[in-house]
């Protein structure tokens, strides 16, 4: 087998794998929002509510907030 | 950081990049049109010397338009639109506002330098990488300093998830830096030839079909990188913004953008079909272009399906009107792409007229349509005052939406001629018509895109007038509007 088979294949295997983690992605997106974990289509909501004033649709200060609060 | 209650948003950078995106637009456009009249009639190659010859010219346009109009656009539309998503103001980091500005100087001055350079044909020849090495390291300059601008603000964000836009703008920024530089390997040929050539002129570290290879391999994901994935990242913000309504699906949304990431970037192959290179790279440059179709249609019908049941707005809203047509052209071209992707097909349509045909309905319909609506979005917040005239606007969205039909149906009869009439034989084998044959047929083709060309200019005008009308003169806003864009 030449260098040029070789790459062939290694292409032919990594898109495989590619299309894998991909379809694995859609799964963990759906099955975290059924599970209630995630609310990906609240984000949506950034763009039309984007005044420097109003409440961020996922604060990033109230986070880090809890997350003190859960290492406490 | 300090909320406090003056604190606003600051387009003093949006506004700088505004201003070029519609001095590079006229300029660049203008160019295009007069090329295209080049092409029709070609006495028009003899109006300034060397300097208006249509190979001068030619890489002049592309290089505007792309690097001037384009990448302007998307800087402005960025610090504009990055700012808000963020939840978090330039004016809040001294820093950041001196690195908008100091991008913006150094833009300038690279900007101006490769418009001087290409006309004095100064080139490395490599489409849509014609600059010398010395604008090669400021363009990199330019570029990483746009990455701290935006992993700045990102840094001091108060919105803590990444709204899509963002994710399409650091694609943006991450593709072009990696390949930009793969691409621009290059070495001055005074020191390949032992003091012989110049210290200004450089040719590729790669020769031949590898040259070729990472040639296109830049050379489409710059389609990808510059003419789809920023402009995808505007619309995912502009449409919902100006209709008031949510993005349909977020999740679509994600999985397009991934979709998008990994299928792009092993298209390039496919402008180099029937080549020296190995065959199963080219049939994979075939197939990914055609799997290609499924993530860009997948934005595509996430901004149509937005609209839903807000339809009435495409007529009362021209804005809207611009961007339901630039993600319709968006369809158009990413089918009709994989299509010339497809081996047969690009049997005939490889070096034709059909190839800038589809450039073009993807450049102006889609491009040019998104970033101008984009800046008429961005105006009555930048400048407080409402847009200067909708009748203007409704003109311009007519004139330039007949230029580009004429522009790309001329193109593919043109294309499609020219590929049947090259490859045609007679009963023994011999060739049926010679180049000239071929040109004569053409003429009136080339005549109608050059027409196409003076239509779209005189849009684009139109739409500078608005702007600059916008700006000085027009009614001036108590407050910031939230959704619709208010015009006169
Ligand atoms: C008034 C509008 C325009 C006109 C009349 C025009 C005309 C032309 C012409 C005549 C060519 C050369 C085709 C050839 O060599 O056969 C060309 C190439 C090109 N133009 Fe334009 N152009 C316009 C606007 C734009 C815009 C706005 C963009 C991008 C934002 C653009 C991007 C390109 C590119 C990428 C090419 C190279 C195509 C290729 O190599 O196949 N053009 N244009």
């Amino acid at each position: 087998m030449d260098i040029r088979e070789l790459q062939g294949y290694a292409s032919f295997f990594m898109t495989i794998f590619l299309v894998v983690v991909l379809y694995g992605y859609i799964v963990y997106l759906y099955r975290s929002e059924k599970k209630g974990e995630k609310d990906y289509e609240k984000l949506g909501n950034i763009a039309l509510d984007d005044e420097i004033h109003s409440e961020p649709i996922n604060d990033s200060s109230a986070n880090s907030d809890e997350k003190k609060e859960r290492n406490k | 950081m300090q909320s406090n209650a003056a604190l606003e948003y600051d387009y003093t950078v949006a506004k700088l990049f505004t201003y070029t995106a519609i001095l590079f637009g006229f300029v660049g456009m203008l160019i295009g049109t007069l090329i295209a009249a080049q092409l029709a009639f070609p006495e028009l190659n003899y109006l300034l010397g060397e300097y208006g010859t249509f190979s001068r010219l030619r890489p002049l346009h592309t290089n505007v338009v792309i690097y001037g109009f384009t990448v302007s656009g998307v800087f402005a539309t960025f610090y504009y639109s990055a700012q808000r998503v963020l939840k978090v103001s330039m004016a809040e980091s001294k820093f950041l506002m001196f690195v908008g500005k100091l991008q913006f100087v150094l833009y300038v001055i690279l900007a101006t330098a490769m418009v001087v350079t290409l006309l004095m044909g100064i080139t490395t020849t490599k489409e849509y990488a014609q600059m010398e090495w010395p604008l090669d390291v400021l363009t990199v300059l330019v570029w990483v300093l746009w990455g701290v601008a935006m992993f700045g603000l990102i840094g001091i964000r108060r919105e803590k998830a990444l709204y899509i836009s963002m994710w399409y703008f650091i694609a943006c920024f991450l593709g072009v830096a990696m390949l930009y530089l793969f691409n621009n390997m290059e070495v001055p040929t005074y020191f390949t030839s032992g003091g012989v050539g110049s210290i200004m002129h450089s040719v590729s570290m790669y020769s031949g079909t590898n040259d070729a290879l990472v040639q296109w391999w830049w050379g489409h994901n710059a389609v990808a990188f510059v003419f789809t994935v920023p402009i995808v990242a505007m619309i995912y913000y502009f449409l919902p913004k100006e209709s008031g309504q949510a993005v349909y699906s977020y999740k679509l949304s994600l999985l397009s953008f991934w979709g998008l990431m990994f299928v792009y970037l092993w298209a390039g192959s496919h402008h180099l079909l029937w080549s020296t290179v190995p065959d199963w790279m080219q049939t994979m440059g075939s197939v990914f272009s055609v799997v290609l179709i499924l993530p860009s249609w997948g934005s595509a019908i996430n901004m149509l399906l937005t609209m839903k049941g807000e339809w009435n707005q495409l007529t009362e809203n021209p804005l809207i009107k611009f961007m339901v047509l630039a993600s319709t052209f968006y369809m158009l071209s990413t089918l009709e792409g994989p299509i010339q992707a497809i081996k047969s097909v690009n049997a005939i349509a490889h070096f034709t007229d059909w190839i800038p045909g589809h450039v073009h309905d993807g450049v102006l319909g889609w491009v040019a349509f998104m970033i101008m609506a984009g800046l008429f979005h961005m105006a009555p917040r930048m400048f407080k005052r409402e847009i200067y005239s909708k009748k203007l606007i409704e003109a311009q969205f007519w004139i330039q939406t007949t230029a580009v039909v004429l522009y790309f149906t001329s193109m593919w009869i043109a294309g499609i001629t020219q590929g049947m009439m090259w490859r045609a034989v007679d009963e023994y084998g011999n060739l049926m018509y010679s180049f000239i044959d071929t040109v004569t047929v053409l003429h009136p083709y080339y005549a109608i895109r050059a027409l196409a060309g003076v239509l779209y200019v005189t849009g684009f005008v139109m739409f500078a007038y608005n702007m600059v009308k916008t700006m000085t003169s027009s009614r001036e806003l108590s407050e910031e509007p939230q959704f619709r864009s208010p015009m006169a």
